[in-house]
């Protein structure tokens, strides 16, 4: 029987992959974007499963602002980026200082 | 076994999967195929679940949109995508002891939820409450408790777009543009030269 642990422990190591990309791939800003859409994806599999099996519909709406506030953080997201690949003809994060005055 | 505990341990299998190619792959592209995949087999899930109405909003929202979007991007920069991912197996011990930390804390907190939370009670999921389809369970709650906030998701929505077509627009210097005002500030005598000429002889500049 598949119960609501089930698909919180799918939802947490999924979490955790996020966590782990971003830490892996410090260099490359697309693939930390793509990380934090598998976040911000585990945690909208939590609400959902816990609207589920609590029968209250209310975590799928917050799945649902979850979701507008990603693909709004995505379409920004990128636009920084190719505005930044724009001046400097590269995407390392590293050497991303130059607004330090 | 019954055929939903299968399809739940497939779906679970290709989203994990999916979601470790993404930060492994060494072709962003690909990253993108898989990220695409590993939501495609989370809508999955949530049909699983009853909440069809979101199911499909992910492939929409995710797969149509977003995916793309990144595609559009990775495909447009020019980047040496080999030189970023030197350093991955620097990280590799201490990403994976942060990553075992967080998933040894967060199944503990899931096993102790799932046996004495309020949600333990309940032994079926039902995403749609009230005998209701999905999407009416979703509506009626959104258009009643939750206006303001879906209001609030279309203002979030709006700033986004103008902020994007804001960082991302540019003008070239160079190009010929149509400039109203200087069009109708045209008056005969700026855009017409009387010239006398004499019979046999040319105009010359």
């Amino acid at each position: 029987m598949i119960g609501l642990p089930h698909y919180l422990v799918v939802a947490a190591i999924l979490f955790t992959i996020g966590v782990f990309g971003i830490f892996v791939n410090r260099k490359n800003v697309i693939v930390i974007l793509m990380s934090i859409e598998l976040i911000l994806l585990a945690v909208n599999i939590n609400l959902v499963a816990f609207s589920a099996y609590l029968h209250d519909v209310a975590g799928q709406i917050f799945a649902m602002f979850v979701l507008t506030v990603a693909a709004a953080e995505a379409a920004v997201g990128l636009a920084i980026l190719v505005t930044f690949f724009r001046n400097r003809g590269d995407i390392a994060v590293d050497d991303a200082s130059m607004m330090k005055g | 076994m019954p055929v939903q505990a299968i399809a739940f341990y497939l779906l679970a299998f290709v989203t994990i999967a999916a979601g470790l190619l993404v930060v492994s792959a060494r072709n962003p592209v690909h990253s993108v195929l898989f990220l695409i995949t590993a939501f495609f087999s989370a809508a999955g899930l949530f049909v699983l679940l009853g909440a069809e109405f979101l199911a499909m909003l992910l492939v929409v929202v995710y797969v149509g949109a977003v995916a793309v979007l990144f595609l559009f991007v990775v495909m447009m920069l020019d980047v040496d995508f080999a030189e970023l991912r030197q350093g991955f197996v620097q990280y590799l011990p201490f990403g994976g002891v942060i990553a075992l930390v967080i998933a040894t804390e967060m199944v503990m907190v899931v096993a102790a939820v799932a046996t004495n939370g309020a949600a333990a009670k309940n032994a079926l999921p039902n995403a749609s409450p009230g005998g209701v389809p999905n999407t009416e369970a979703i509506g009626r709650v959104l258009y009643t408790d939750y206006v303001f906030f879906f209001q609030l998701a279309g203002l979030v929505l709006l700033v986004a777009m103008i902020g994007a077509i804001v960082l991302t627009l540019r003008h070239k210097p160079g190009v010929k543009r149509q400039d109203i005002g200087k069009q109708v500030a045209r008056t005969p005598k700026t855009g017409m030269e009387l010239v006398q000429i004499k019979p046999g002889e040319g105009i010359s500049e």
